[in-house]
């Protein structure tokens, strides 16, 4: 491990991250010269190669990817959700994992209803979703909350740790989508204190001690998890 | 993005159990904040933040011709935007009707309380009047941006001082303030927006609720002496309220005029100090 | 008599106190406050997000649109709401200094909004308005070769000064008055956006550069330092 790189920091778009030969840019970054150079706000990480793991902005949806989105209109034969970010998303009815007839979409989901899918293609300006695969599906009851999909890792934790802490706590279902939004469904106050331990880890992303604070505002009485793990974990 | 249909229906679920998704009581307001001192430039400004909705508000002053049916008052005009930097659901362009509503509602509650002594603003009677200018942007929606507005008005106003005017040239120095306050009387108006889902009354909704809420009524209510006066209301949306409806959001209004009243008060006096 | 003083005291390449602030419109992906003294500007960054009408869909690139809104009581004598030949002119200047520095084409047929207010103003509101929309635009995780940072250079009779005020720009003794904003980006220290209301001589333009270069250095390590979490008011 070089001396540059004991920690990671915030850079801004045209900051010089490292120089030197050894150096060779990851995501976000750009090499002129000997220079690593950031292309984008967030954190900058690497021994070698130099990459941002970006702390901001709108969801870019992925394949593979699970989200939530909100269906915004009804086709002849499926739904347009929104998923957030650059692009609409499509579910078309041939991804559902039964049959349903033409005539029943609005029954299955109206415009309103949200679905938790899998992204399996990223086309030019859309995403298709399909729902054949476990646990997804419409969802039913609950609440939904959004947060920036940059914070979905710290809320997951290493290996669901953090997800694993707040569900148990609160007695609570948790589906995290990876575009941010978070559907909680259980008694209504275990439903608002994971709404609000959520939003805790979200506003502390990148804060030291994030374990000690959740730990702290969902009553302190956790299985200890190494902070240190927590903190690495992506 | 619009409301998804889960959490219309949690709101409305709690709701019928006098309960709300973020743990407040049905007539409890979020943190309020206000600051003034927004732009040396006007006359008066101020910023209002109601939990995370945030509204500014300025007042500025100018010479004009008086209504001929009111020959010796100043006169009001109260413009609002809901300009695109407050949420993605709006888009720039001449203010739309829901903007039109904010700003004749939270004019009438200043004009009908007689807040402005719009008596004391009369230059010259029947050929020069000072006119009050409010303009109203909200600068981040998070539901409620009429009680918000309302209130950043009130508070522009009280700390607003009028300019210089050149009697001889009849012209006002823009720039050049005096150490005169705007004239205002001691009515000052309160107001309030309660909603409305099913059969459950409730005040200051964030996004979801206001997108959840079925109708509306606001109240602009002052106390100048021992009772209560309603100078403005406006009923809103499609929803039919009752008369017993009506007398439960008297009643409440009556209730929060006097727990929040001085409160908020005390926070502009200490600001008008400043 | 040249103006060898400032009106405001001020030495001739020094800003006025800058407040710089990220974060400031919760709903926004991305938004920041950025003022020079008494001129105050705040931006909003949405998207990007899909383009309607399609009509209006760039297939090869994503579009910036900006709207610069100058607010009726930023100034002394109201100043009417809505848009002016004013006010689009500086819109449209404001998107050619960004979006030379995004890279826009990641998202084809997306737009990024970004909305500018001016709050208060003593000159260099466009100025004041770039610098927030370009923090804004990080602020919001858009893909940047560079970031740009934007002075007004004023010349003031025969004198060069960095970033002018209301009171300079009415100055009307000797040469009188002449306003130069610039926007330089951060590391080419390339011109993205150059106005010139006055008259300079030619040879003296080279002069006028040197100066918004040295002044957009120290605006951009503002802008850093909002970005790192900062939040800067030099006027406390």
């Amino acid at each position: 491990m070089t001396e540059k790189k004991e920690k990671r920091r915030i850079v801004i778009p045209g900051e010089v991250i490292v120089s030197g030969d050894d150096y060779l840019p990851g995501d976000f970054t750009r090499k002129e010269g000997k220079d690593i150079i950031a292309q984008r706000y967030g954190l900058a990480e690497g021994d070698r190669v130099i990459k941002i793991i970006p702390i901001s902005g709108v969801y870019e949806p992925r394949r593979g990817n699970t989200v939530i989105g909100r269906v915004s209109d009804i086709t002849f034969n499926g739904w347009i959700v929104e998923i957030g970010g650059p692009y609409g998303a499509f579910l078309s009815l041939m991804e559902c994992p039964r049959f349903i007839n033409k005539n029943d979409i609005a029954e299955f989901a109206n415009i309103g209803d949200l679905f938790c899918a899998k992204i399996f293609t990223v086309k030019r300006n859309s995403a298709d979703l399909t729902l054949k695969s476990r646990g997804l599906g419409k969802l039913e009851g609950g609440r939904v909350i959004k947060i920036n999909p940059h914070k979905v890792p710290r809320v997951i934790g290493k290996e669901g740790s953090m997800i694993n802490l707040i569900k148990n706590e609160t007695q609570t279902e948790i589906n995290v989508g990876q575009n941010g939004f978070i559907w909680i469904k259980g008694d209504l106050a275990g439903e608002e204190k994971a709404e609000k331990t959520i939003e805790l880890v979200a506003k502390e992303a990148n804060s030291e001690g994030l374990t000690e604070k959740v730990e702290k505002f969902l009553g302190g009485k956790i299985k200890k998890i190494n902070p240190e793990e927590m903190v690495k974990e992506e | 993005m619009e409301i998804p249909n889960i959490n219309k229906n949690k709101i409305t679920e709690v709701l019928e159990k006098d309960k709300r998704l973020d743990g407040r009581k049905l007539f409890d307001y979020r943190d309020i904040e206000i600051e003034t001192g927004i732009s040396k430039n006007a006359e008066g400004s101020a910023r209002v933040r109601i939990g995370k909705t945030e509204v500014i508000v300025g007042v500025k002053m100018d010479v004009q011709e008086p209504y001929p049916d009111h020959e010796d008052e100043g006169t009001l005009i109260t413009g609002m935007e809901f300009s695109p930097i407050s949420g993605e659901r709006y888009e720039s362009g001449p203010p739309k009707i829901d903007a039109i509503e904010v700003a004749r509602v939270v004019d009438r509650g200043i004009r009908e309380s007689k807040f402005i002594d719009f008596k004391k603003l009369c230059i010259k009677e029947g050929e020069k009047v000072w006119s009050v200018l409010i303009d109203i942007y909200a600068i981040n929606d998070d539901g409620n941006i009429l009680d918000a507005s309302a209130l950043a008005s009130v508070a522009a106003l009280m700390v607003a001082k009028m300019p210089e005017y050149d009697e001889k040239t009849e012209k006002v120095k823009f720039g050049e303030f005096t150490k005169d306050s705007v004239p205002l009387t001691e009515n000052i108006p309160f107001t309030m927006t309660f909603h409305k889902i099913k059969n459950k009354l409730f005040i200051d909704p964030n996004r979801d609720e206001e997108d959840t809420s079925e109708g509306r009524v606001t109240l602009a209510i002052t106390k100048p002496k021992k009772e209560y006066i309603i100078n403005a209301m406006q009923k809103g949306d499609m929803a039919l309220f009752s008369i017993d409806e009506l007398e439960q959001v008297v009643k409440e209004t009556e209730k929060l005029y006097d727990k929040m009243f001085n409160e908020l008060n005390k926070k502009i006096e200490k600001l008008m100090k400043k | 008599m040249s103006y060898t003083k400032r009106l405001d005291g001020r030495k001739a390449d020094e800003l006025r106190p800058i407040k710089a602030e990220v974060g400031i419109i919760p709903n926004a992906d991305g938004s920041a406050l950025f003022a020079f003294g008494e001129t105050v500007a705040i931006a909003a960054v949405y998207g990007p997000k899909p383009l309607h009408p399609q009509h209006m869909q760039d297939p090869e690139r994503g579009i910036i649109r900006c709207v610069y809104n100058m607010l009726p009581f930023s100034v002394t004598e109201r100043a009417r709401p809505g848009p002016s030949r004013r006010s689009k002119e500086i819109s449209m200047i404001t998107e050619n200094a960004l979006s030379g520095v995004v890279e826009l084409k990641r998202f084809p047929g997306t737009v990024i909004d970004v909305e500018i207010m001016i709050l208060q103003a003593n000159a260099s509101t466009r100025c004041a308005g770039i610098n927030a929309a370009a923090m804004a635009l990080a602020h919001a995780g858009i893909v940047m070769k560079e970031m740009v940072s934007s002075v007004s250079i004023g010349k003031i009779d025969d004198k060069i000064v960095t970033d002018i005020t209301k009171a300079e720009e009415d100055y009307e003794e000797g040469e009188g008055a002449t306003d130069i904003p610039f926007t330089i980006s951060s590391n080419t220290h390339a011109i993205t956006h150059l106005q010139l209301d006055g008259k300079i001589q030619t040879e003296r333009l080279k002069e006028a550069y040197d100066a918004a270069l040295k002044a957009s250095k120290k605006i951009l390590d503002y802008q850093t330092r909002a970005l790192k979490g900062e939040k800067i008011d030099e006027n406390k």
